[in-house]
């Protein structure tokens, strides 16, 4: 990275004091931009410009790109290959606060406020006036917290704590604090998630006031209505890779996803037909709290049942509902045709179901623990026990068919899982369910984070259990993956059920579309 | 953890992994061993005698290691599911006082009333382990269903037992115990203490290992969100190894006053942080999931041998404490290491 010619940021920041920034049609461009993690590609050879006094949206599905993009743009991420320019000169972006110094504020979707502090510390936390005896200058911070406020048409009191304030109030603090740092470039990632809509309107107006005076916006959305709305240009991505740009007048909402899915499936699905039997889980009316609520549908032994919907539509709530994570609070839930109140993991394994977590590392591994204490943990409660000690023969060899079967990759069973690749991880969790001999099998984003081999051999694995006559729920943010492998697809949005599709009649665009409402 | 080859047909050895080694409590093992010798070399420059072929000493040495080491037994249980102990020094004292007035003899009270008889030695013993195992019991719920941290449930009993013990008897000693119930500290050759630890960690070295119990508590601590999600009952399970360790101060107590016949409300000051410690230096991480009872035991007599090491060598007290409090910030900071080269492999 250090070989690349680019002005320091010290250099920029006496640029930008000098005021003599160079006159140019971008604020901000990007060119070959490209990131890897472990596994996957992030982003590759991106672009992106941004141009000065515009709202630019960013669209794409889970996982295309977007929040990487903007956390090398933020400094959080550093990029393997590209280049950034601010206002037409080359930059290097070492750290969040380089890009804040260099006039670049990312305002997240998860605050960083600190609760305990009032507004005004919170906004010039590490810049606080000082007088002259180097103490802090509490009027001063109080007067100059007021002017922006004033400036931004926004009524909060400067000496309020945070913890006091209403979201919407602590996301306008968050955007007075990006604008305290005379920032051109604003980054916005789904700033309106937790607004209502009159709060959302209050935040619109302070965006066009914004845009009035020049300051580039960049605002990730996944509601289209708000690109329409806001943006004058936006930008399409697209499994890490650079789709188009576009002027917001120019397009229509069909356009738009076309472009978001518009990919070609390679990928091989083993889907067979298979015989789908009687109706094994019921769920009517299914809600939790403002989770999300109404959720109903039928799901048949021997049919997979795939779930998409963008992060946060509420999927993995249902599934953790349904499974008695977090029990629901109203609605039924039906098992071979008998009411059942689920309000424990226990009690769901006990009726026969199993859960694969979308998270392997937070919510699955025991990632200190061997391969063989990984498997059996689910099964504990009713075999293998007697007198409550472990038959150590009988479910070390059950444990040991289970790898053999699934083809886990590992030097024995007494080798720790968090020595395992990714795949061979989530193998051991599938195992872990199979030993249960579910008839309900829940999976959530199955191939997450798991190389292409391991993929297919999940796919197969979950084939067949249907073919072995098991109900599969299958949530996957991978549309490939849904459209290959369901019998039908539910699609969810903010914490609703927006339509069940056959198998017949699904596609990426319905999907996006009931997606994306 | 068994390391013998499993599918190897089916499943060929991934080169990039690392080969096993043998567990970690072979290496704390040698340590002890190390101090151990060091110790009796510098006996022989020093004092011109023997350190280690010395029958009182040692005897003196595993007596006082048995009853830290009987709560280190309990205290490990609750540090693999991530959780910490920090009243077991006062439940030691709160139930010495309660069942040391249980173990009176009543020789004197004799002399007037003729018809009064000593009660059998399990009375005290078994309010003891009541009494440890209630105090074990109001940790666990308090941590299970308030959620409170470990730290600040386990502090609050701490300040409180330690109460009990002064209010129970207004701060007088009790002693003038039953020959029975002294059997219990002087049995077997003075070696009963040492029995009943070694039983006592037997017991749960073989329920942490071969018991679901055992297993349930290893995935509660490696990994909270996911035990729950494999049907777990966490509440109810943080109850039974919080009461298992209140129940083994118990027993603690107990044995403490049934050697030295007498109990006080300051005894057991320190000895949760000398337990916390045991476990600590014999390989117990702090960050849960991970330690043996084997490793606690040795953590144990690592601990006794400094001790008494230091007192044969003439060491002051003080100097003691103060090395002692080094070993264990060094063995916390070798645990760390650990997680950390852990984490990067």
């Amino acid at each position: 990275m250090a070989a690349r010619a680019a002005v320091s940021p010290q250099t920029m920041s006496a640029v930008r004091h000098s005021k003599a920034v160079p006159a140019s049609e971008y604020l901000l461009q990007i060119e070959g931009m490209r990131k890897e993690f472990p596994g996957v590609v992030a982003l590759d050879d991106v672009r992106f410009a941004l141009k000065r006094g515009t709202v630019h949206a960013l669209m794409g599905e889970n996982g295309a790109g977007k929040s990487t993009l903007m956390k090398i743009i933020a400094g959080i991420y550093q990029p393997d290959a590209g280049s950034i320019r601010l206002k037409g000169v080359d930059i290097r972006l070492d750290s969040p606060l380089d890009a804040l110094e260099n006039g670049i504020a990312m305002i997240h979707q998860e605050l960083n406020l600190m609760n305990f502090m009032t507004v005004a510390e919170n906004i010039w936390i590490r810049r606080e006036p000082l007088n002259a005896l180097g103490l802090v200058d509490h009027a001063r911070m109080h007067r100059i917290t007021s002017e922006l406020f004033t400036r931004l048409n926004i009524d909060i009191d400067p000496e309020a704590e945070i913890r006091s304030l209403s979201v919407a109030n602590r996301q306008m603090v968050e955007i007075a604090k990006a604008v305290s740092y005379e920032s051109d470039v604003l980054i916005m990632d789904e700033p309106t998630s937790a607004l209502t809509e009159r709060e959302v309107a209050h935040l619109f107006q302070i965006i066009r006031d914004l845009r009035e005076q020049g300051i580039g916006i960049i605002y990730i959305t996944h509601k289209m209505n708000e690109l329409f709305e806001i943006a004058d240009e936006f930008s399409v991505f697209r499994d890490g890779r650079f789709i188009g740009t576009h002027a917001a007048s120019d397009v229509t909402r069909d356009d738009i996803i076309r472009m978001m899915v518009g990919r070609e499936i390679t990928q091989m699905f083993p889907k067979e037909e298979v015989p789908i039997g009687e109706v094994v889980l019921s769920v009517k009316d299914l809600g939790l709290g403002s989770t999300f609520s109404g959720v109903s549908f039928d799901l048949r032994a021997g049919e997979i049942l795939g779930v998409a919907g963008l992060v946060g539509s509420g999927r993995s709530n249902v599934a953790e509902a349904l499974f008695g994570v977090t029990p629901a609070t109203h609605g039924t839930i039906e098992l071979f045709g008998k009411p059942e109140t689920i309000d424990s993991p226990y009690k769901a394994i006990r009726l026969g179901m199993a859960f694969l977590t979308e998270d392997r590392k937070e919510t699955g591994c025991f990632l200190a623990l061997g391969v063989q204490e990984n498997m059996q943990m689910a099964v504990l409660h009713e075999n293998f026990v007697r007198g409550g000690f472990v038959t150590e023969s009988a479910v070390g060899e059950a444990c040991k068919q289970m790898c053999a079967t699934l083809r886990v990759k590992t030097p024995g069973l007494g080798e720790r899982i968090e020595n395992l690749s990714g795949g061979n991880q989530q193998k051991v969790l599938v195992g872990r369910w199979l030993l249960t001999q579910p008839k309900v099998l829940i999976l959530d984003e199955p191939t997450r984070g798991i190389d292409v081999g391991a993929k297919a051999e999940i796919h197969r694995l979950v084939t067949e259990l249907a073919r072995s006559g098991v109900a599969v729920l299958m949530i996957s943010s991978e549309m490939p993956e849904v459209l290959g492998m369901s019998d039908r697809v539910m699609v969810m949005h903010e914490g609703r059920v927006t339509g069940i599709l056959d198998r017949a009649e699904a596609d990426q665009v319905k999907i996006m579309d009931l997606a994306a409402k | 953890m068994s390391t013998q080859s499993t599918s190897s047909a089916s499943a060929p050895l991934e080169a990039v992994v690392r080969r096993r080694r043998w567990p970690q409590e072979v290496n704390i093992l040698l340590v002890l061993l190390g101090i151990a010798l060091l110790f009796e070399l510098l006996g022989w420059f020093v004092q011109g005698q023997s350190f280690l072929f010395n029958y009182n000493r040692l005897q003196i040495m595993i007596l006082q290691v048995a009853v830290i080491g009987i709560i280190a037994v309990g205290v490990t249980q609750v540090i693999i599911t991530g959780g910490i102990d920090l009243s077991s020094g006062s439940v030691v004292a709160a139930t010495a006082m309660i069942a040391a007035s249980f173990a009176q003899s009543s020789d004197w009270a004799r002399v007037i009333y003729p018809g009064l008889t000593d009660l059998p030695f399990f009375v005290p013993l078994l309010v003891g382990l009541g009494v440890g195992l209630l105090a074990g019991l109001v940790n666990g719920s308090l941590i299970a269903y308030t959620k409170i941290p470990p730290f600040i449930a386990t502090l609050g009993m701490m300040v409180s037992a330690r109460g009990i013990s002064r209010w129970y008897t207004n701060g007088n000693p009790v002693s003038g115990f039953t020959e029975d119930f002294t059997m219990i500290g002087d049995g077997l050759g003075r070696w009963m203490p040492v029995v009943i630890f070694l039983v006592v960690a037997l017991i749960f070295h073989i329920a942490l290992r071969y018991t679901r119990y055992g297993k349930f508590t290893y995935a509660i601590g490696a990994n909270q969100q996911a035990a729950r999600v494999s049907g777990i009952n966490i509440e109810r399970h943080l109850i039974k190894v919080y009461a298992i360790a209140g129940l083994l101060a118990g027993l603690a107590g107990v044995v403490a006053i049934a050697r030295i016949k007498t109990a006080q409300a300051g005894m057991g000051m320190m000895y949760e942080l000398d337990a916390i410690a045991a476990a600590v230096i014999g390989g117990v991480s702090l960050a849960g999931g991970q330690g043996r009872i084997t490793g606690a035991v040795i953590g144990a007599l690592i601990l006794g041998v400094m001790i008494s090491g230091f007192t044969f060598l003439r060491v002051d007290a003080y100097y003691q404490d103060i090395i002692k409090g080094g070993i264990i910030v060094a063995a916390v900071v070798v645990d760390q290491y650990r997680q950390r080269r852990r984490k990067k492999s």
